[in-house]
């Protein structure tokens, strides 16, 4: 690259933005990184430890961390970008939260996806009973290293609810989310290590055990760790005179329905488009896929490319993917982006 | 449990319940079943609040039982449905009361099938004018009863003589409520507070000084269903579906049922019988049965009305000791007699005397 | 259930078809399990029973048979066990390496001493 270095915008400062932003900077490129909370790190911040291996989040946090340590990288937070228009003549305008606007030569949205929003499957109560939490919430009990019942005792038995919010034409996600299995499996084996005497029961449709050594972690699980799999999707959770959850469902393998009490009950919820990325895509004009996450130039040699003219695509703004696919992803967004301006 | 969380849910299923001016349709079995009942509704609605509800005697059943029993085609209910639109637009009205869950569940099921296929309406139109010279508007809105004793609980709460509480202790009345399957578990939208936590009859109770109980087969269907009563020999599958649900609200000791669906009052409360007479148990604290009353019969005490006008004698399982505990005075010499002396049947195999 | 309440009525009340966890007994689970741990690694694949000779005739299902013992349902158990041949062919096929044909044979014996009360 010669003379003034090109500005690339990145919209959203999660994993995926935090890698293409760390991948441009060291290639020499001047990088906005653009991020709507407090700080860059997107949803890793809240995680406890990650699949398949179970290392520290904090590891892969503080990778990313140094990446975007950078003289070439300017960071604004607590901004989203509401715009983005290509201008013939190669510039990118890009309209920001709070009435101010940037110029780029290219743009990156990675904007992300949001969890499910749980209290919308309403025959699960979560919100209403005290002991339905969401995979998000355990993975703070994690974090705060307990794991207990709104009253502080120790749970007998847990359950954790595979596809909530995914697969679901009720809330409007036929998709699957792809990572949730793996994190329940995940999940179990931690409770297990916590609590070796609690009880932990998965309640799957399909084990989708898609990723390198997520196969052997759910072996593990079931061999060494004891978590037992009910295949069947629960259909209702209530609660008896004694505060336990009582949960129906089919364990379609017996045929038969299925009745157990719980102590916490636990909904893995799954990836949706990111409301401010949806806003984003609506005003720029940018395509989205019938699982609303954005359409991409082509799925199987052009997933990176937007339609438009300088505007790239990185991570799971595009679809549900876990960290490893989503950085693998973002440095493709990265070559797309330098190929379009070293080619202009 | 958490009761912010419930009236979030609450919040996002209201429906518009008209405030007057309504088209009143009676339900086929109720009269029978809950005597003083329907009655009620259009003395309270009338006398007390001052409402103006209109009958029109032309009015027939909506075959429901029929096309649920798989007797009547879609088409023909659709037909009898239109011909009850067109009664209510000749008289003017635009906002249809309907007594029934079954029919409110037909009415519902009607309204999508004609919003989402069109020519089905036209279909219809052009049915009914053939069969009858009629035409008809497609009302305003639809309400179950329970919906407009729900929008006027408070009304009535303040004219109340007694509330649901017991008269010596002060402590209010453990209550399971009972929502009909049809009322919203189709169309969760057309019910208020939707179909997982509907709150139309916990709305009553609590503005009537009652306890809810929430219990585990709390959403479960009674087990009525036409094809379970009309066949004898599948009644079993009935009987079982409510003696799961006894089972389950025992522990908590519950001192009434309150339902808003023919059926489930029915059931509930003529199962109650029969399991006694299979299994000798009965689900009341000491060995007593739970009284299953209907919404409007739950007003009509709240009201100050006299039990044996609202009907409750008629019931299997007798009301006799929560009347007590309520404080409620009933003459059990006119238990029995008409208004003009003459005595009426005595049921037998009564349950709490 | 008498005939004469089914006379008095003309129907019964029906049986359940539900597993009801908190009620049920995992105690042969519990058996099968210390003596055959490689019966955690079944993950249902149906492959033992379409190997089952059997299963060809009769309505023995390994596989069912083995979320039976899991979720602690006895009685379908009973005359399940009984059917199984003992020819190994299930061991071949299974993708887990479970001993399937000991599962069979432990399960026999786990039900044999809940009957004379050693479990």
């Amino acid at each position: 690259m010669k003379g003034t270095p090109k500005h690339v915008i990145v919209a959203g400062g999660g994993v995926a933005g935090m890698e293409a932003a760390g991948s441009l900077a060291e290639m020499g490129y001047r990088v906005t990184l653009v991020e709507k909370g407090e700080d860059p790190g997107g949803h890793l911040l809240q995680w406890h430890a990650l699949f398949p291996d179970r290392r520290p989040a904090d590891e892969v946090r503080s990778y990313l961390r140094k990446r975007i340590v950078h003289h070439n990288i300017s960071i604004i937070t607590r901004t989203t970008v509401e715009k983005i228009k290509y201008h013939p003549g190669g510039t990118v305008s890009v309209n920001l939260s709070g009435g101010t606007d940037e110029k780029a030569d290219a743009v990156i949205v990675a904007t992300g996806f949001q969890l499910f929003d749980a209290h919308r499957k309403e025959e699960y109560g979560y919100g209403i009973y005290d002991n339905v939490i969401t995979s998000a919430d355990l993975e703070g009990m994690f974090n705060r290293g307990r794991v207990a019942k709104a009253d502080n005792s120790v749970p007998a038995r847990i359950g954790l609810i595979h596809c909530v919010g995914s697969r679901d034409e009720k809330v409007n996600n036929n998709h699957c989310s792809k990572v949730c299995c793996v994190t329940a499996v995940k999940q179990a084996i931690e409770i297990r290590e916590m609590l070796p005497s609690c009880e932990i029961f998965c309640f799957y449709m399909d084990m989708r055990m898609y990723g390198p050594y997520y196969e052997e972690l759910y072996r593990e699980s079931q061999e060494i760790h004891n978590v037992n799999f009910i295949r069947g999707k629960v259909s209702e959770a209530s609660v008896n005179i004694n505060n336990r959850l009582v949960i129906k469902v089919e364990d379609t393998l017996a045929g038969r329905p299925l009745k157990m009490e719980l102590d916490i009950m636990v909904l893995m919820v799954g990836m949706e488009m990111e409301e401010a990325g949806a806003k984003l895509a609506e005003a720029s004009g940018f395509k989205r896929g019938i699982n609303r996450f954005l359409e991409t130039g082509d799925h199987h040699y052009g997933n990176n490319l937007s339609g438009v003219r300088g505007v790239f695509y990185a991570g799971t703004c595009t679809a549900p993917m876990n960290i490893t696919d989503t950085i693998s992803h973002a440095r493709a967004a990265v070559a797309e982006t330098v190929r379009y301006l070293d080619g202009r | 449990m958490k009761p912010e969380g419930k009236k979030r849910i609450w919040a996002e299923y209201q429906k518009e319940i008209p405030d007057d001016h309504f088209f009143y349709v009676r339900s086929c079995i109720r009269q029978t079943f809950f005597a003083g009942s329907e009655q009620v509704f259009l003395k309270i609605l009338r006398n007390d609040l001052g409402k103006d509800v209109f009958e029109d005697p032309r009015h027939t059943t909506c075959t429901g039982i029929g096309y649920h029993g798989d007797v009547v085609p879609f088409e023909t209910i659709q037909a009898v449905v239109a011909r009850h639109f067109s009664l209510a637009t000749e008289a003017g009205y635009r906002h249809i009361a309907i007594s029934c869950v079954t029919s409110f569940g037909i009415y519902t099921e009607i309204l999508e099938t004609w919003k989402h296929f069109p020519e089905t309406l036209e279909r219809t139109r052009e049915d009914l004018y053939k069969a009858t010279g009629r035409t008809f508007e497609v009302p305003e809105t639809i309400s179950h009863t329970s919906d407009i004793i729900y929008k006027f609980r408070d009304e009535i709460a303040r004219k109340a003589k007694y509330n649901l509480a017991d008269i010596t202790t002060g402590k209010p009345l453990k209550v399971v409520e009972h929502i009909g399957c049809h009322y919203s578990k189709m169309f969760p939208k057309y019910g208020v507070g939707g179909a997982e936590f509907p709150h139309v009859l916990v709305g009553m109770v609590e503005s009537w000084g009652g306890d809810v109980i929430d219990y585990p087969e709390r959403r479960h269907c009674c087990g009525f269903g036409f094809r379970q009563y009309l066949v004898q020999a599948n009644r079993g599958y009935s009987l079982f579906a409510s003696r799961k649900k006894f089972e389950s609200m025992e522990p908590y000791q519950p001192d009434m049922i309150i339902a808003n669906c023919p059926g489930c009052t029915m059931f509930m409360d003529r199962w109650q019988y029969t399991i006694n007479e299979i299994d000798g148990i009965t689900y009341g604290v000491n060995g007593q049965g739970i009284p299953v009353l209907t919404y409007e019969e739950v007003a009509g005490l709240i009201l100050g009305y006299d039990p044996w006008e609202l009907g409750l004698q008629y019931h299997n399982v007798q009301s006799i000791p929560l009347l007590r505990r309520m404080g409620i005075k009933a003459d059990p010499a006119r238990r029995f007699l008409a208004k003009d002396g003459t005595r009426l049947p005595e049921p037998a195999n009564l349950i709490n005397g | 259930m008498s005939l004469n309440q089914a006379n008095k009525f003309g129907f019964v009340i029906n049986p359940s078809r539900l597993i009801d966890y908190d009620s049920s007994d995992r105690k042969v689970r519990d058996y099968v399990t210390l003596r055959e741990p490689s019966f955690k690694l079944c993950f249902a694949c149906g492959g033992c029973t379409a190997a089952c000779t059997a299963g060809q005739h009769t309505s023995f299902n390994l596989r069912r048979m083995i979320t039976y013992i899991r979720r602690g349902e006895i009685e379908p158990l009973r005359d399940e066990v009984t059917r199984c041949m003992l020819c190994g062919k299930c061991l071949l096929v299974c993708p887990r390496g479970v001993n399937t044909r000991n599962v069979v044979a432990v399960t026999a014996e786990a039900i044999s001493k809940l009957d004379r009360n050693e479990l």
